[in-house]
């Protein structure tokens, strides 16, 4: 169903994104990721978006993430949607108070922007301000309630009525291997409460820890009332590997480090990243209750074209 | 209790190198429990004040005072004679006891001589930590008697975020995840449900953010 602005513009339809509708159809989806780069390099979000045309349904454009200083992920996002790629804005609660919040995402929504993830993001002691100050007015659960009630009853979290509506396919993310479990799941059920209409998780490497996570989320029928994206990383050396390992919240387990550390050269080593890689999707699309994939190569996005082909991706459908 | 830490020496004895007639004015209350701001303490950098100024060959003249509490203007006037006398007085009070200081004596320099830390608490001999931000707003009774806004890295309401490890917070390992141990203690206390209830966009205008707090009891006003 297509909603309509009316009022003393022209009506404008507001057009759901492609991943909603890639979601909505059925279809298992693919994302990838868009760093926006440490400048105003316009050209770099370019090329970085035109690797990704046809390839994937959805690419998130990441929010000074770790804490380092970036191109605004809605500018980025901007380009990105220019080029043929449909952006996920993300939006940490890091460094916005609501009123910055909403008003960032009423610009976006006026640029075509579609989808937003709502993350807490990353503290700024791991990035390159670390003397700065935090803002957290509001945590990633009330972001998304907030957003939600926007969305739907055209209120702002002020209570003022908004004039005309506008709607955004609603994100935010998870994280299996954090602890406790229990508490983990439980905030993952107020975020979707709230408004999460999907989820991508943090970088699964620990299949079975993941498996069982889901039978968590399954138990309280959450993958039913918001689509699952199961998160990977792709590797491209054994020190990226081990650097993964180290990031806190992630579980890697030991036989990937040493499928790693068993290759020879860059080239063995960067094989070895598709094919664990392309082992951990062929299993993470068989979970039940998985609704899409979502693939970040840090550092190493022109691999992404020969993942999702390899994976047997292509061609992405057009909905 | 409000925690401090004393200044560095090499800062304080810039601040007061300009003056002759010096006060120290330690004070009676938090900072002489936690160590950084009571008389012991005032003695202590009267005495390297004294060692400086000797040491270049400059004449002080250095007394040292402590009233009971510098934010409670009863006790400033009863050390006002000592006070009166100084160039400059060296306050040990938290930041209001220098503030308070300097509207008892509005025609006189006076210089803060500790950093004031936090609400807080000590654990152990000479460990302290933060438990209350003076939000304003209480919610322990829906943690546990733990507070979220002081003790989680992002003052979350709603659960930690993706980053809590092994019960620790993502900026280190020193530190406790605070809804690691909210989590904890409302399943001791049969309250787990608590946590599914969704503490809702929250009004910071009791907090710092509604501007500089007052406080007016008329059922305590003479």
């Amino acid at each position: 169903m297509e909603n309509k602005i009316v009022g003393a513009t022209a009506p404008v339809a507001i057009a759901k994104s492609n991943l909603q509708k890639v979601l909505e159809a059925g279809h298992l989806s693919v994302s990838a990721e868009i760093g926006p780069p440490m400048s105003g390099d316009r050209q770099n979000v370019i090329d970085k978006a035109l690797h990704l045309v046809g390839i994937v349904d959805a690419a998130n454009v990441t929010d000074n993430q770790t804490a380092i200083v970036r191109m605004s992920s809605i500018a980025a996002s901007y380009l990105a949607l220019q080029n043929g790629v449909d952006p996920v804005v993300q939006m940490t609660c890091r460094d916005r108070n609501r009123i910055a919040i909403q008003s960032d995402l009423l610009g976006a929504y006026a640029l075509g922007l579609r989808n937003v993830l709502i993350l807490s993001g990353d503290h700024q002691s791991f990035g390159n301000h670390k003397q700065s100050k935090n803002v957290f007015d509001l945590d990633s659960v009330q972001a998304l309630q907030g957003l939600d009630k926007l969305m739907k009853e055209n209120v702002f979290m002020g209570g003022s009525p908004l004039k005309a509506p506008i709607d955004f396919f609603l994100g935010t993310t998870a994280n299996p291997f954090a602890d406790p479990e229990e508490l983990q799941i439980i905030r993952l059920e107020k975020k979707i409460r709230a408004g999460a209409r999907f989820v991508q998780t943090q970088a699964i490497y620990n299949l079975d820890r993941f498996k069982s996570w889901m039978e968590r989320v399954r138990e309280r029928g959450l993958h039913k009332q918001a689509h699952l994206l199961a998160g990977i990383v792709v590797n491209r050396s054994v020190r990226s590997v081990e650097a993964t390992a180290g990031v806190p919240g992630m579980d890697v387990p030991q036989s990937i480090i040493d499928r790693m550390r068993a290759t020879k050269g860059k080239d063995g080593a960067e094989a070895e990243g598709v094919a664990i890689a392309l082992d951990l999707i062929k299993e993470l699309k068989e979970v039940e209750g998985v609704a899409g994939i979502h693939i970040m190569a840090i550092g190493w996005e022109a691999i992404v074209p020969t993942i999702v082909e390899k994976a047997g991706f292509l061609p992405r459908p057009k909905v | 209790m409000i925690i401090a830490n004393q200044k560095s020496m090499d800062e304080i004895l810039r601040s007061v190198k300009p003056f002759e007639k010096i006060t120290v004015a330690g004070c009676g209350t938090c900072v002489t429990v936690c160590m950084a701001g009571g008389e012991k303490e005032a003695l202590k950098v009267a005495d390297m004040i004294l060692l400086d100024a000797k040491a270049s060959g400059r004449a002080v003249e250095i007394n040292v005072t402590s009233p009971i509490r510098q934010c409670d203007m009863e006790f400033l006037n009863d050390r006002e004679d000592e006070l009166a006398d100084a160039d400059c007085i060296l306050s040990l009070g938290c930041g209001a006891g220098v503030q308070f200081m300097a509207e008892k004596f509005p025609d006189k320099v006076v210089v803060p001589g500790i950093n004031t830390s936090f609400i807080g608490v000590n654990r152990d001999l000479g460990y302290w930590t933060e438990m209350c931000q003076g939000c304003g707003n209480c919610i322990l009774e829906k943690t546990g008697g733990i507070c979220p806004v002081s003790r989680c890295s992002k003052s979350h309401f709603n659960g930690p975020c993706g980053g809590s490890h092994t019960g620790k917070c993502e900026i280190n390992d020193e530190t406790d995840c605070a809804w690691q141990l909210i989590y904890e203690r409302l399943k001791r206390i049969g309250q787990l449900d608590r946590l599914y209830e969704i503490n809702e966009t929250r009004d910071w205008s009791t907090s710092r953010d509604g501007g500089p707090r007052s406080l007016v009891r008329e059922d305590v006003k003479v």
